[in-house]
C-alpha cells in the first residue's frame, strides 16, 4: 500500500516522535496504564502508522462491497438503500399478550419479528409437563400447540413479515406451526421470510437449551436445510450463534473462531448428508454480539466476513456469491448490563448499536436499560428501539459505507482477530471438528477461561465497570419492572387441557407413529412433523416421540 | 473445623445461564473450598440428594430465568424434610429486589445479585457458615 521508502520516513517520524515528545510527556504525566489490551488480549499500540498495514492488499483484503470477500459489507449500498432490520427480541406470559406486544413493536416502525420462547417450549416440554413448573411465560412465550402458534401471530400478516424465533432443539416443530398458521392465513410457504436459530452446537458449548444429542440433531438441522431449500426458500435456516459464546465470557477473537468452526461442521454435516452446497449456503445466516470495545468490535465483524468468505470459497468450494456471503444478526451485549444505576445501560447500547451498525450488521436487537433487573418495560423497549433509529436517522454513520475502512488500526486489528480466530479454527480441526471439541470440553474450558480472567479483572479494578466497581452510588429500589403473572402458568396448563380433550386424538396418535417410524429410519422428517403440528399434536408429545428414537443429550460437566 | 469447607454449585430449573455459577464455583474453590457443581438443569430433588451424598456445608443455587421464587423455597423445604437444617442455602442471579424478603422468609440465608464481587460471596460463606 506504501512504497517502502515514505515506510521509512514514516518510521523514522515515529521514532523520532516517541523518543521525544512523547518521552517528555510520560516523564511528566505516566499513561494510565502500563498496558493496553483489548477483551481479546491485544496488546493496542499508543498509535498506529501506516508501518501497521505495511503489506496491505486492497483488493485482496478488502475489496468492495458486496463482493469477494465482503469485508466491507455484504450489500453493494448498504444502509444507503435501506437500513438494517430492527427488530426487538420480545416474548413473554402467554401468546395473547406476545401477540400484543408484536403488534406494539410494529406500530412504532419496528420492521421485523422476533420471538422468544420461554424455556419449557425451547427444551420441548409442554405447560404441564413436571419441569415446567415455574418456568412457564417466564423467559418468553409459552408454546404448546399449534393453536398458541394461530393466537400469537394473529393479526399479522405473514407475508409481510420477516421473523425471526429463538429456537433451537425443537427448531422443525416451530418452523412447522409456523408455516401451518402461513397456510390458514392463505400465505404460502415459498413467501415466508425469517430465520430460526437451529444452532444446537451453541447450545452443548454455552447456551444449555439442548435435548437430542449431537448426531440425531444433526439430522434434524440438515433436514431442514433440505426441506426449505426446496419448499421455504426465503427462509434462513440456521443462525449460527456467537452471541451466547460472548455472553458466556469469550473474547471478541473467541466468538469469532468458535460461531465459525461451528459453521463449518454444519456445512459438513449438510455435505455429508448429500446436499450440494450452493443450495444451501445461501440460507446459512450468524449471530453475533455487539460490545463495549468499539473498534475491536467493528474489526470483529469484518474479521468475520472476511474468513466465512474465504472458507466457503476455498475450504468448501462454493460457487454462488452468495453461499460466501456472511449475513448476520447482532444483538447488543446482555452481560455488560448492570443492575446499579440502569439508565447508563442505554449509553452502552448506543455505543454497542454504533458498534453493530459500523461493523455492517444486518438486523440489529438492542437490549433495554432494565435487562440486568427483569424483562424490559415497555417504555424500555421503546427506548432501546429509539436507539437504533437515532443511529439510523440522525447519526450520519450509515451514509457511506463500512466508514471505517483504512483506519490504520481497524485494519490492522481486524488482521489480527483473523489471525487469531484462525489459530483457533486451525486447533479445532486438529481435534476433529467443533462437534469433537465440544465432547472433549476444549471450547467450553477455552471460554471459562476467559470469563474467569475477566472477572477478576473486574474485581482488581483493572477493568472498570461504572457503577459498579467505581462511580457507585446509594440507590433506591428499582419499582417499575415487568412482573410475569404466575397465573400464566395455570391458564397455560387449562388450555393446554381443553386441547387434549377437543381435537381428534386418533389422527394426533396416527401421526405420531409415523413420525416416530420415521425417525427409526432416514427419510427428512420435516413432512411428518409438520402433518403431527396440523393435528394439534403438542411440541412436547412431537419431542417425546423423538427423544423416544434418539435419547437425550448428557452435558459434559466442565469446571 | 479441620476439613475445607464443602460447597454444592447448583443450577435448579431449565435456565442455561451458566456463566455466573461457574465463575462463583472457581472463586470458592480458588479460595481452597471444595466445590461440587451440578451443572444444568437439575430438579429440587436431585440438588436435595446431592448435598446429602457430598455432605456439603454450603448450597449455592443460581437462577437467571425468573423461576426463583417456585425453586429456590422448595430446595430448602426438601432439605428440611430430610432433616437437614445446619446447611448454609444461597442464592443468585437476576432476582429483584422486591423478591428478596420472601425468599430469605423461606430460608434462602442471601441473595446475590449481578455485580457482586466473589470476594463478597466468599467472605459470607466464611461467616455464615453453620457447622
Amino acid at each position: 500500500m506504501f512504497d517502502e521508502k515514505k515506510i521509512e520516513e514514516i518510521k523514522a517520524g515515529r521514532e523520532n516522535w516517541e523518543n521525544g515528545k512523547v518521552k517528555k510527556a510520560i516523564d511528566k504525566f505516566p499513561e494510565r496504564k502500563e498496558k493496553f489490551t483489548t477483551s481479546s488480549g491485544f496488546e493496542v499500540k499508543r498509535l498506529y502508522t501506516p508501518e501497521d498495514i505495511e503489506d496491505f492488499d486492497y483488493n485482496e483484503k478488502l475489496g468492495y462491497p458486496g463482493q469477494y470477500p465482503f469485508t466491507r459489507g455484504v450489500q453493494p449500498t448498504m444502509y444507503r438503500g435501506r437500513l438494517w432490520t430492527m427488530r426487538q427480541y420480545a416474548g413473554f406470559a402467554t401468546a395473547e399478550e406476545s401477540n400484543k406486544r408484536y403488534k406494539y413493536l410494529l406500530e412504532q416502525g419496528q420492521t421485523g419479528l422476533s420471538v422468544a420462547f420461554d424455556l419449557p417450549t425451547q427444551i420441548g416440554y409442554d405447560s404441564d409437563h413436571a419441569l415446567s413448573e415455574g418456568e412457564v411465560g417466564k423467559v418468553g412465550v409459552a408454546i404448546d400447540s399449534l393453536k398458541d402458534m394461530e393466537i400469537l401471530f394473529d393479526g399479522i400478516p405473514l407475508d409481510k413479515v420477516s421473523t425471526s424465533m429463538t429456537i433451537n432443539a425443537p427448531a422443525s416443530v416451530l418452523l412447522a406451526m409456523y408455516i401451518a398458521v402461513a397456510e390458514k392465513q392463505g400465505v404460502s410457504k415459498d413467501k415466508l421470510r425469517g430465520t430460526i436459530q437451529n444452532d444446537i452446537l451453541k447450545e452443548y458449548i454455552a447456551r444449555g437449551t439442548y435435548i437430542f444429542p449431537p448426531e440425531p440433531s444433526m439430522r434434524l438441522i440438515t433436514d431442514i436445510f433440505e426441506y426449505c431449500s426446496k419448499e421455504v426458500p426465503k427462509w434462513n435456516t440456521i443462525s449460527i450463534s456467537g452471541y451466547h459464546i460472548r455472553e458466556a465470557g469469550s473474547t471478541a477473537a473467541q466468538e469469532v473462531a468458535f460461531t465459525l468452526a461451528d459453521g463449518i461442521a454444519y456445512v459438513e454435516a449438510a455435505l455429508k448428508a448429500g446436499l450440494d452446497v450452493d443450495d444451501f449456503a445461501p440460507r446459512l445466516s450468524f449471530f453475533f454480539n455487539a460490545h463495549n470495545n468499539l473498534l475491536e468490535e467493528v474489526a470483529k465483524f469484518r474479521a468475520a466476513r472476511r474468513i466465512w468468505a474465504n472458507i466457503m470459497k476455498n475450504r468448501f468450494q462454493a460457487k454462488k456469491e452468495k453461499s460466501m456471503m456472511l449475513k448476520f444478526h447482532t444483538q447488543t451485549a446482555g452481560s455488560t448490563l448492570t443492575a446499579q444505576q440502569p439508565d447508563n445501560n442505554i449509553i452502552r447500547v448506543t455505543i454497542q448499536t454504533l458498534a453493530a451498525v459500523l461493523g455492517g450488521t444486518q438486523s440489529l436487537h438492542t437490549n433495554s436499560r432494565d435487562e440486568a433487573l427483569a424483562l424490559p418495560t415497555e417504555e424500555s423497549v421503546r427506548i432501546a428501539l429509539r436507539t437504533q433509529q437515532i443511529v439510523g436517522y440522525e447519526s450520519g454513520v450509515t451514509d457511506t459505507i463500512d466508514p471505517l475502512a483504512g483506519s490504520y488500526y481497524i485494519e490492522s486489528l481486524t488482521d489480527k482477530i483473523e489471525e487469531e480466530a484462525m489459530r483457533y479454527i486451525e486447533t479445532i480441526d486438529e481435534l476433529g471438528g467443533a462437534p469433537k471439541a465440544i465432547a472433549k470440553g476444549y471450547i467450553q474450558k477455552e471460554i471459562q477461561n476467559s470469563s474467569y480472567k475477566y472477572q477478576m479483572a473486574v474485581e482488581a479494578q483493572e477493568e472498570i465497570v461504572v457503577g459498579v466497581n467505581k462511580f457507585q452510588i446509594e440507590e433506591e429500589q428499582h419499582k417499575d419492572i415487568l412482573r410475569v403473572d404466575p397465573e400464566v402458568e395455570r391458564l397455560q396448563r387449562e388450555k393446554l387441557s381443553q386441547l387434549r380433550k377437543q381435537r381428534d386424538n386418533e389422527k394426533v396418535d396416527e401421526s405420531l407413529k409415523k413420525l416416530g417410524k420415521a425417525a427409526e429410519g432416514e427419510e427428512n422428517l420435516m413432512p411428518f412433523i409438520l402433518e403431527a403440528v396440523k393435528t394439534y399434536a403438542t411440541l412436547g408429545e412431537i419431542c417425546d416421540v423423538l427423544r423416544e428414537v434418539f435419547g437425550e443429550y448428557e452435558q459434559s460437566v466442565i469446571l | 473445623m479441620d476439613r475445607p469447607i464443602r460447597v454444592l454449585v447448583a443450577k435448579p430449573g431449565l435456565d442455561g445461564h451458566d456463566r455466573g455459577a461457574k465463575v462463583v464455583a472457581r472463586a470458592l474453590r480458588d479460595a481452597g473450598m471444595e466445590v461440587i457443581y451440578t451443572g444444568l438443569r437439575q430438579t429440587p430433588e436431585q440438588i436435595v440428594a446431592a448435598a446429602i451424598q457430598e455432605d456439603v456445608d454450603v448450597v449455592a443455587m443460581s437462577i437467571l430465568s425468573g423461576a426463583h421464587n417456585h425453586l429456590f423455597p422448595k430446595v430448602v423445604n426438601l432439605l428440611r424434610e430430610q432433616g437437614v437444617d445446619d446447611v448454609l442455602i444461597l442464592g443468585g442471579g437476576v432476582i429483584p429486589e422486591d423478591d428478596i424478603p420472601g425468599l430469605k422468609e423461606a430460608g434462602v440465608e442471601a441473595i446475590f445479585t449481578p455485580g457482586t464481587s466473589t470476594k463478597d460471596i466468599v467472605e459470607y460463606i466464611q461467616t455464615h457458615i453453620k457447622r
